[in-house]
């Protein structure tokens, strides 16, 4: 009787709140383009942010509404991409793919510390010793934060402590750009292979102390590069990467190779002129 | 026996680090010789730096005008030594930075006389003129924090101070400047006194000293001018007695608000060695242009308390003060709350109350354990923070959550809670670098 009892109550409770349920769904339920869905499907669901919506989803209701042309999602390859255009009936745009340059070149084979830190092994700790023990105070310091936090593995430090992007790999979502406390990452187009890699504000040949393949302000590759392309700052040279910069001339007589030119491959191409030792040991601490 | 149960002042938590100040604490305030070269960097407090009057080349009387300040939020800088300037150019600094510096080349044959300026007679000055010429004097916060008097002082229009603390408490152990300028220098802080009531508003002046300096009270509460309403307050001995709100706490029993400033308490505190900087230049005009400093640690023969012109390098004080050859490490500041040095090329500043030297066996790297949650370090705060929840959340790159839910950004960083560590967490350290990313991250939205 008790059993009775209890299977009859659980099984009318069960009966009325599956009811209840039915009849909310119907009265409740929200119209949504099946369309967001198929799309969404179609996206790399990498949620990097790099098209500047908050993720893969609100990406792909943008583009079902038509704010948006898919060339805006750097991850997706191009069939991806053209895919979803052909679904949704839309141009593909111009896809612009973004991706992290590094501002430095000063590996430890090539650029001196003054100093030893002992600490937590992170850059952003390091940096706030006394600006990390790095003799150049622009410098990469080397712990890799940037390489720990990349979603996609696209940094990786190479055999001297300095992180390489794989371009390929990298989506431009920008995280290595927050993390570096020496701000030395930015976000470029990819056809941006014109590159100045050192950001040291001092000029003349005392830089080369602290690291070799620094630039020492000499404004060579101002006087090489056609009609303004590259001005000076700072000490640093800037390219104006808004006129035509498609071109090698400027690297040719750079005597440390801080302006360099990065192919598709990512292999860096230096100047004829650079003298760019060949060392594969770290170089020795600085003096005090 | 009942004395002993009568009520102490002072603050909940802090800790007991070894005082180690008797070896400089009875030495007398020696001036140091000028450098070579002297560095004088344009940004030497909080705010902004500091705009140059002077062109290479140019030669400077000591004491004159080199910087104007920039806007309310900087202050000036003055000529260390008659010399030349050399030129004005990059140079590094505490915090690993370059950042422009006016180089200065002192004339060796020079008798080195002082600039004098225009006085800011005590009688006549509106509080306002009281500010204006702390600022073109060129006085921050002597005690370390760098933060620009003239700011500090100003009263907000809707609070009146009824009290001026005068800050001689000096924690931090290895350090003896205020120590010193309270045995040396007590006329000098009884006309700073002065000052700084007439620029407050304030009724009545409080002297702090901590227990381990009692004879220098007792020096101190005998030489006070009857007409000054001052008095001379003996606070326990701990750290972080010397900070702000630890000290509002101890002599006053009022508890400054998260995020507030003394001000919201009607107090203002200024160091004592401010007061006295104040003391000495204003009457007649002149700028800051050296400061007292301690120059101790097992890694220096000649310790001691000197007079030494901003802009010293640290290599040529080092040098001076006979150096050991062994030493691994230098602190400029001192060990709880100072930082260690890479490079021995940056100057002295406004802001440096002394440097420390040690030698590898004092100073081995530690390894670091994962936190056990044993809650010392909750016990140590002086400000009811939770450093192991906050060191749990740095660790894994929550920083907006530190600050949001567990006021990260009420920490002055102390070093209590690495102090006692038993797992050897560098706490302070992470919470820099989180308050560093912080920064960053709210500049850059």
């Amino acid at each position: 009787m008790v059993v009775l009892t209890a299977v009859a109550t659980i099984g009318g409770l069960t009966f009325l709140l599956a009811t209840l349920l039915i009849l909310a769904e119907r009265r409740l339920h929200v119209e949504e383009d099946p369309r967001i869905d198929a799309v969404e499907e179609m996206l790399p669901h990498a949620n990097c942010g790099a098209c500047g919506y908050p993720g893969c989803r609100p990406f792909a209701q943008a583009l079902v509404e038509g704010a948006v042309a898919p060339g805006k999602c750097s991850v997706s390859s191009i069939e991806g991409l053209e895919e979803i255009a052909a679904y949704l009936g839309i141009a593909v745009g111009e896809q612009t793919r973004i991706v992290a340059r590094l501002a430095c070149a000063g590996g430890s084979n090539v650029a001196r510390s003054r100093a030893r830190y002992q600490g937590a092994p992170s850059c952003l700790a390091a940096s706030q010793v006394a600006g990390g023990g790095k003799s150049c105070a622009w410098g990469c310091l080397g712990f890799g934060d940037c390489e720990r936090v990349c979603t996609f593995s696209a940094i990786a430090m190479n055999s001297h402590d300095l992180p390489v992007v794989n371009s390929a790999a990298c989506t431009g979502c920008g995280d290595c750009v927050d993390i570096c406390p020496k701000d030395l990452f930015s976000l470029h187009g990819e056809d941006h292979r014109l590159w100045v890699a050192c950001k040291n504000l001092e000029r003349g040949d005392a830089v080369l102390a602290a690291c070799e393949v620094a630039c020492t302000a000499c404004e060579r590759c101002v006087q090489d590069a056609p009609g303004g392309l590259i001005s000076m700052r700072d000490n640093l040279p800037v390219i104006d990467y808004n006129r035509a910069h498609e071109t090698r001339v400027p690297i040719a007589r750079c005597p440390t190779g801080a302006i360099l030119w990065i192919d598709d491959a990512d292999t860096v191409v230096h100047g004829p002129a650079s003298k760019r030792p060949v060392r594969h040991s770290a170089l020795p601490r600085a003096p005090s | 026996m009942l004395s002993v149960l009568r009520h102490q002042p002072g603050f909940a938590h802090g800790v007991h680090p070894p005082e180690a100040k008797e070896d400089t604490r009875d030495l007398r305030i020696k001036q140091f010789p000028f450098a070579p070269v002297m560095i004088v960097p344009l940004l030497q407090h909080t705010g902004r730096p500091a705009l140059p009057v002077v062109r290479e080349a140019q030669e400077v009387m000591r004491g004159q005008l080199l910087a104007e300040p920039d806007g309310d939020m900087s202050v000036a800088m003055h000529a260390p030594a008659t010399g030349v300037i050399q030129r004005i150019a990059l140079a590094p600094g505490v915090s690993g930075r370059m950042a422009p510096a006016i180089f200065l080349q002192p004339f060796p044959g020079s008798s080195q006389e002082v600039a004098e300026g225009i006085p800011c007679e005590l009688h006549s000055a509106t509080p306002e003129e009281i500010l204006q010429a702390i600022q073109n004097a060129g006085i921050v916060g002597l005690g370390g924090a760098a933060f620009p008097t003239h700011v500090k002082l100003r009263v907000p229009a809707d609070r009146t101070i009824d009290t001026l603390i005068v800050n001689g408490v000096e924690c931090e152990p290895y350090l003896t400047t205020d120590h010193r300028v309270m045995v040396e220098q007590q006329g000098d802080i009884f006309t700073g006194i002065r000052y700084l009531l007439k620029a407050t508003g304030a009724g009545r002046a409080m002297i702090a000293v901590e227990g381990n300096k009692r004879e220098v009270a007792n020096s101190l509460a005998a030489a006070l001018p009857a007409d000054l309403p001052a008095s001379v307050h003996v606070v326990p001995v701990k750290y972080p007695q010397g900070a702000e709100k630890m000290l509002i706490r101890a002599l006053l029993d009022r508890e400054v608000p998260s995020g507030g400033l003394p001000s919201d308490v009607d107090v203002v505190t200024v160091n004592v060695a401010t007061c006295a900087e104040i003391g000495r230049l204003l009457p007649h005009g002149r700028g800051i242009q050296e400061r007292v400093i301690t120059i101790g640690g097992p890694g220096i023969r000649k310790k001691g308390n000197y007079r030494i012109p901003i802009g010293t390098p640290l290599r040529f004080a080092l040098e001076y003060a006979s150096m050991d050859e062994r030493v691994s490490r230098v602190f400029l500041g001192g060990p709880m709350m100072g930082q260690a040095l890479s490079s021995l090329d940056i100057p002295i500043t406004k802001g440096t109350s002394g440097f420390i030297a040690f030698t590898e066996t004092r100073t081995a790297a530690r390894h670091e354990f994962p936190c056990i949650h044993c809650a010392y370090c909750v016990d140590a705060c002086p400000l009811f923070l939770n450093p192991s929840q906050l060191g749990q959340l740095a660790k894994a790159g929550q920083y907006e959550r530190m600050a949001d839910e567990y006021h990260l950004l009420d920490c002055f960083e102390c070093g209590s809670c690495s102090y006692v560590c038993p797992a050897h967490i560098p706490l302070v350290q992470r919470f820099r670098a989180a308050k560093a990313q912080i920064r960053k991250r709210r500049a850059a939205s």
